[in-house]
């Protein structure tokens, strides 16, 4: 059998040969080029995790092992009682089972990890509710009604505004009220804030997940919803902080020394038109809000070895019959917290506990 | 018997296939790490159950190439080259194995429930860890730009033995038996 395919080749001219060498470079750079713009590489004006967490680092400094925000804060567990109310908006087995165990984190909303308690007037309380079914719901809320920006690249620029100036080495203070000055939508958060003071317990605080999220049931309704939780115990909700840098832990352990704290979990149901994609826009007192159960918190544990310490309280980890809105905040957050979370995973052993526990 | 001048038509469907898929989760992974919009939620919602899918496909095609015969490279073709090539192959079997296990892995190592879609979740397959987490999310970064650039190599390579060489190299996976 004789065929023609087989056999040497004619040598090519020097021409052809050059053409047909930079036909497959060109092929090769093709779609090395688009894989270079599609990674970011050749699109340097795209706002990235890793832009978002390193301006945080500029704002606050590298303290290895720690969160890149919210980094002080303590671990605590308990569970979840369903009040069963949630059930017909939502098929996730958390409104439907009696007790679902939770893991959860209150924490300062600062990037520094020994920012005094007294410094900040807002607290974060992020939970972990973890389904019998293995799916798991994890919410990050704050003590603020609303966000101060709706968009990431806001958020971005406002704490470029915080960065140190390079000739100066410090904050210009003109930035900040330039950003507000230009960003009208931070409105309802800046009046909140200018009566907002730092409370002297995590125990007496509301604490709301300001982001809209979908509950979906069974049928596949889906009703736009914002959470968030109640404290049940008021007390002294208005004293004043006392002294020293540390007090909101040693208060919450000796208040669960006496006892579980609880929570009223609260979910409000948009109307139609109600603005579901913008974190800094509340929506009107009058919408109806069902009381989803009760959070009770009955532990705490120190962050550097705690539970919570390798919890990444990504708001999109949601069970089925929870789903994220298109509040760009939302995916936002996600990303940047998996660039934090590999950042701090990967310092774990820097952790001064970490390093006490070995000596 | 003589050897095959072409690639079983079943290998041929896995490799372009698989070749489709890798290029898209390649693209996927590289896209959905550099955003923060809502690109980043949708690329991870398409990047876990296809990475599964490609793990299993890899697997369907290992047994493929165990027991189809494969043609063999030109007789003339130089020393270094053939042993460049069967290396890649190695490589490129390797990491498209490799690279669905660790992100499986290093979701199961951070805690997370590996859910393939709203309500699918895979069991997790290591108990978690934050040290193991940040090792095992490297690697898996490193070896995608590793298979990455391997498919690039194999591209060139197999565009050289089309246009250059003009040998039967390209030809035994384009088409089948004349």
């Amino acid at each position: 059998m004789v065929d023609p395919s087989s056999g040497p080749r004619p040598p090519l001219s020097a021409a052809s040969l050059t053409l047909r060498l930079a036909g497959i470079a060109v092929v090769v750079a093709a779609l090395a080029g688009a894989f270079a713009y599609v990674n970011g590489t050749l699109d340097p004006q795209r706002l990235t995790p890793k832009a978002l967490v390193n301006v945080l680092e500029t704002n606050n400094g590298v303290h290895a092992g720690f969160r890149r925000n919210h980094s002080k804060g303590v671990c605590v567990a308990g569970y979840f009682e369903s009040s069963g109310e949630a059930r017909a908006y939502s098929s996730a087995q958390v409104f439907n089972d009696a007790r679902t165990p939770v893991v959860g984190r209150f924490a300062l909303p600062s990037g520094n990890p020994y920012a005094p308690d007294g410094s900040v007037p807002i607290r974060s309380l992020a939970l972990r509710f973890t389904q019998a079914n293995g799916q798991q719901w994890r919410t990050g809320m704050n003590s603020m009604p609303v966000f101060p920006v709706g968009t990431p690249e806001a958020f971005y620029q406002l704490q470029q505004a915080q960065s140190p100036d390079p000739t100066t080495g410090k904050p210009n203070p003109a930035a900040v009220p330039a950003f507000f000055a230009a960003h009208p939508e931070a409105m309802p958060f800046l009046q909140w804030i200018k009566t907002a003071k730092p409370s002297a317990s995590y125990a007496t605080e509301t604490y709301n997940g300001i982001n809209a999220f979908y509950l979906v049931n069974p049928a596949g309704q889906r009703q736009a919803v914002r959470w968030g939780v109640v404290p049940m115990s008021q007390d002294a909700a208005d004293a004043a902080p006392p002294q020293g840098a540390d007090f909101l832990e040693q208060d919450l352990g000796k208040r669960l020394a006496a006892g579980p704290l609880r929570w009223r979990l609260d979910i409000t149901l948009a109307n139609p038109g109600d603005p579901v994609n913008d974190a800094s826009k509340a929506w009107p007192s009058d919408r109806k809000v069902i009381n989803a159960g009760t959070l009770v918190l009955e532990s705490t544990q120190a962050q550097d070895n705690g539970e919570c310490r390798d919890i990444n309280y990504d708001p999109l980890i949601l069970p089925s019959g929870i789903e994220g809105s298109d509040d760009p905040l939302l995916a936002a957050r996600s990303a940047a917290y998996a660039s934090s979370y590999l950042r701090r995973t990967s310092e774990v052993s820097q952790l001064p506990a970490t390093r006490e526990s070995r000596q | 018997m003589n050897a095959p001048r072409h690639f079983a038509p079943l290998a041929r469907l896995l490799h372009w296939l698989m070749a489709l898929m890798i290029i898209a989760m390649l693209f996927i992974g590289a896209g959905m790490v550099a955003s923060v919009s809502e690109r980043h939620e949708w690329l991870l919602q398409l990047h876990k159950p296809l990475g599964i899918a490609i793990l299993l496909l890899v697997v369907v095609r290992l047994v493929v190439r165990f027991t189809t015969r494969t043609p063999p490279l030109p007789a003339d073709l130089p020393g270094w080259q053939a042993l460049t090539a069967k290396a890649s192959h190695v490589l490129l079997y390797v990491l498209m194995l490799v690279l669905p296990l660790l992100g499986w892995s290093m979701i199961s190592a951070a805690g997370d429930p590996v859910m393939l879609s709203e309500s699918l979740r895979l069991p997790s397959i290591l108990p978690a860890d934050a040290q193991t987490f940040a090792l095992l999310r490297k690697a898996h970064g490193y070896l995608a730009y590793l298979l990455f650039l391997t498919v690039l190599v194999h591209l060139a390579a197999a565009l050289f033995h089309g246009w250059v060489r003009r040998d039967e190299v390209l030809d035994s996976m384009l088409r089948g038996k004349r």
